[in-house]
């Protein structure tokens, strides 16, 4: 039973990050600005291994709004891979 | 909620896609069919004790079942909000880290002393656990069973990923999860441990007023 009250904390920050959600809680896997080619390529490459091994990645569009996305978008902030969900 | 169709719901094509009117009537249904379980064996009870009253031991179990199987439906219910083992300290602030950066402050100081998040939707106002979720419509509850298939996963993961489907196609999720059970949110909350039921509470009363009560 979760009784302890931890709070949790904000950690997004402002470059833009693709994170995989994991047994670690989650792994930043990309980091990149719009300037930044090398760094562009590097998160490109690595969503579209993400996409391949099963994940889905999701953008927040704001509280409450999240839209599932085929295509690394790079003016995102936050671009987070989750794994399918299924019924119980 | 974004209007994209979640990807699961192809997993489950031979299902209609939930909407406000399949709702209503699966909550009557559900209503129904409790009523239907029930009924016959009060009645069965009865007419034994008319018949002989030396039979009412019988009649006496017959009641029991009654009884007992609403209440096995609704404690079902209630299992879908029902916390799983807590993993490494580590992994698991991280990913209340990132929970926390999901939702809003209100929801996140109820995060933090529910262990579970509430969010609006067009469907009602839905509680979101590690295993599942409550869709709270009025005075009337859906439970659906719906996981992500990874146990290393740390706790606000799990209950991440649930909330960033739920976010990304509302009425999919409610076709891709699995409906446990249906009825007053009373009933659910009586089962839930204590320290959740505030965040059932904010869900009624975020409900109260904005949907009817089916």
């Amino acid at each position: 039973m979760r009784t302890e009250c931890i709070q949790p904390e904000r950690t997004i920050s402002v470059m833009a990050r693709l994170i995989r959600m994991d047994d670690t809680g989650h792994t930043t896997l990309a980091e990149w600005t719009a300037a930044d080619e090398p760094a562009v390529e590097a998160a490109v490459t690595a969503f579209r291994e993400q996409l391949d091994a099963g994940f889905y990645a999701v953008v927040t569009e704001g509280e409450g709004r999240a839209r599932q996305v085929d295509e690394l978008p790079l003016d995102a902030e936050l671009v987070i891979l989750r794994r399918p969900i299924a019924g119980g | 909620m974004s209007t994209g169709v979640l990807p699961e719901t192809a997993a489950v094509y031979w299902r209609p896609r939930v909407d406000e009117r399949s709702l209503t009537r699966r909550g009557r249904v559900w209503t129904l069919t409790t009523v239907a379980h029930t009924i016959p064996f009060c009645i069965a009870a009865i007419v034994l004790f008319m018949l002989n009253p030396v039979s009412l031991p019988v009649g006496l179990i017959l009641l029991v079942h009654a009884w007992a199987i609403p209440e096995l439906y609704a404690q079902r219910g209630a299992n879908v909000l029902k916390p799983k083992r807590r993993g490494e300290a580590g992994p698991e602030q991280t990913a209340l880290g990132l929970l926390g950066d999901l939702v809003g402050h209100d929801a996140r100081e109820l995060l933090a002393r529910t262990g579970l998040v509430i969010e609006r939707g067009r469907l009602g106002t839905w509680v979101v656990g590690e295993a599942g979720a409550v869709l709270v419509r009025g005075r009337r509850a859906f439970c659906w069973c719906v996981r992500v298939d990874d146990l290393t996963l740390p706790s606000a993961d799990r209950i991440a990923h649930l909330l960033l489907a739920l976010r990304t196609d509302e009425a999919g999720f409610a076709t891709v999860a699995n409906l446990a059970f249906s009825g007053s949110v009373g009933r659910v909350r009586r089962r839930v441990a204590e320290p959740m039921r505030p965040a059932l509470d904010a869900a009624r009363r975020s409900t109260t007023g904005r949907t009817a009560a089916p």
